[in-house]
């Protein structure tokens, strides 16, 4: 191996638990400064009287909860936690995703953050308890480091994303089609401006968890390779073309961005997932 | 439609209709004054439920505004936590019950389509659609908040709010025009 190998670290899960929450909390009343910034932009673009009125409104919301640090939307949403652990690490004093549920609820009970979870999603006897807070991907990477990343998201946008399973002849034409398609059917629901993740290739539920990590992609960062690069482009024209608009009032801002994440998948195959989020896309991501 | 210019104050703290129900039409920037009653998934499937039975809803509803959300808890020295819409599609299949037993309007967020929308437009109910997201600044125009039925259900409760200028827009109005339908199409651009 060329790579140089990297001490072994220890670190007590309390660490993790205690970022967990602090991170839930301060995504939940912060909005990212990209979104915030895009949609500052999106006000001097938008050309419909009432999307601009909601435009700004909804950044005057953002800049009241950043100062009053409550939340920005009452669906704080479903905790949606990415650990990237390097395999150099060694984790101690309990049970890893035990740690990440203690700091959701933790952070959930300090920032007045809605439980919005139901226990059991077929027999809903009780709402949102504290047994089962979020959902937890752990990842390994070379390496002693870690990377975390919380995301809160909210139901309005989730509700209406969307996996195809498509055939390779389908091609690109196809992925654009499911693309407009999902951002079509969402129309209002999604509450634009919305944030456009999209994954494919892999199997079914890869394409699906890259669609989610292109939604949580940072609006500043566009795909590293150019022709995805020119597809993201393409894409959020056609999406804006719709005239959903903001809150789907009409205008020509109903995204903020497409991103776009692809992965080798089978010859027979072209999965296609789309991760709708809304304009409150709650993440933050730390070095730990 | 009603773009531009100042929101039409809808007052109805002594009941349903306001004064300036007249003038609501598609499009219309509102703001509201007076009790609504919240509903959610868990609360309207229950209420629902109760009425299709037979039963007495645990609140009367005559006349009632409902507002389709979820708080978040307050924090001390708060009236109530953030308290933006939340998609109003999602209990539709409950609204018949409920506009049958006096319900007059709905706040939401979201589009309503097809069925969703003949629900409304059959009983003459009014739909106003609130900015999604706003938990914060929304929370601001609720002026007291109660729970009046289904505790149990935590924020899905059936909490009485008093809203106090509360800003809105007409979306389906009592002509059967749907504002995200006109929205659409007049600033759909072709390629």
């Amino acid at each position: 191996m060329s790579r140089a190998a990297s001490a072994l670290r220890a670190i007590d899960v309390s660490v993790l638990r205690d970022e967990v929450s602090r991170l839930l909390v301060e995504i939940n009343c912060t909005i990212p400064p990209d979104i915030l910034a895009a949609l500052r932009e999106a006000v001097t673009i938008e050309e419909s009287p009432l999307g601009r009125r909601t435009l700004e409104q909804l950044v005057e919301n953002y800049e009241l909860t950043a100062a009053e640090r409550v939340p920005v939307c009452q669906d704080s949403g479903l905790a949606v936690v990415f650990v990237e652990t390097g395999q150099d690490v060694h984790w101690t004093g309990g049970d890893l995703r035990e740690a990440i549920a203690a700091g959701i609820r933790q952070g959930t009970r300090e920032g007045f953050l809605r439980w919005s979870v139901a226990g059991d999603p077929t027999r809903r006897l009780k709402m949102a308890g504290d047994e089962a807070p979020g959902v937890t991907h752990v990842e390994l990477v070379p390496g002693n480091a870690v990377r975390l990343t919380v995301a809160s998201k909210g139901f309005g946008a989730e509700n209406m994303s969307a996996l195809r399973m498509l055939v390779p002849a389908d091609g690109v034409d196809g992925i654009s089609r499911v693309v407009l398609q999902t951002v079509e059917e969402a129309g209002a629901n999604a509450c634009p401006p919305i944030i456009v993740g999209v994954g494919v290739g892999g199997t079914f539920e890869t394409s699906a968890l890259l669609a989610k990590k292109a939604v949580l992609r940072p609006l500043t960062e566009r795909s590293a390779r150019s022709d995805l690069q020119e597809l993201e482009r393409d894409l959020l024209a056609r999406v804006n073309a719709l005239g959903i608009g903001p809150q789907g009032f009409g205008g020509r801002v109903t995204a903020l961005a497409v991103n776009i994440e692809v992965q080798p998948t089978h010859i027979a195959g072209l999965p296609v997932a789309v991760n709708l989020g809304c304009h409150s896309t709650r993440r933050a991501t730390v070095e730990l | 439609m009603t773009l531009e210019g100042d929101p039409v104050a809808l007052d109805c703290s002594n009941g349903w209709p306001p004064a300036a129900v007249e003038r609501l039409t598609a499009g219309t920037a509102v703001e509201i004054t007076g009790p609504v009653l919240t509903l959610r998934d868990a609360s309207a499937a229950r209420l629902a439920r109760a009425l299709e039975a037979g039963e007495a809803a645990p609140v009367a509803l005559r006349g009632r505004v409902l507002y389709a959300v979820g708080p978040s808890p307050a924090k001390p020295g708060q009236v109530i936590g953030s308290a933006g819409p939340t998609t109003t599609a999602r209990m539709a299949r409950y609204l018949p019950a409920l506009f049958e037993a006096g319900v007059r309007a709905v706040i939401g967020k979201g589009e309503l389509h097809g069925p969703d929308m003949a629900a409304f437009t059959g009983p003459g109910a009014l739909y106003f659609a609130a900015i999604g997201g706003l938990g914060a600044l929304l929370a601001r125009r609720v002026t007291a908040a109660s729970v009046v039925a289904y505790e149990d259900l935590g924020a899905e409760a059936v909490f009485e709010l008093y809203l106090e200028r509360f800003p809105a827009v007409v979306v389906i109005d009592s002509g059967g025009r749907n504002l995200h339908q006109e929205a659409r199409s007049s600033w759909r651009q072709r390629s």
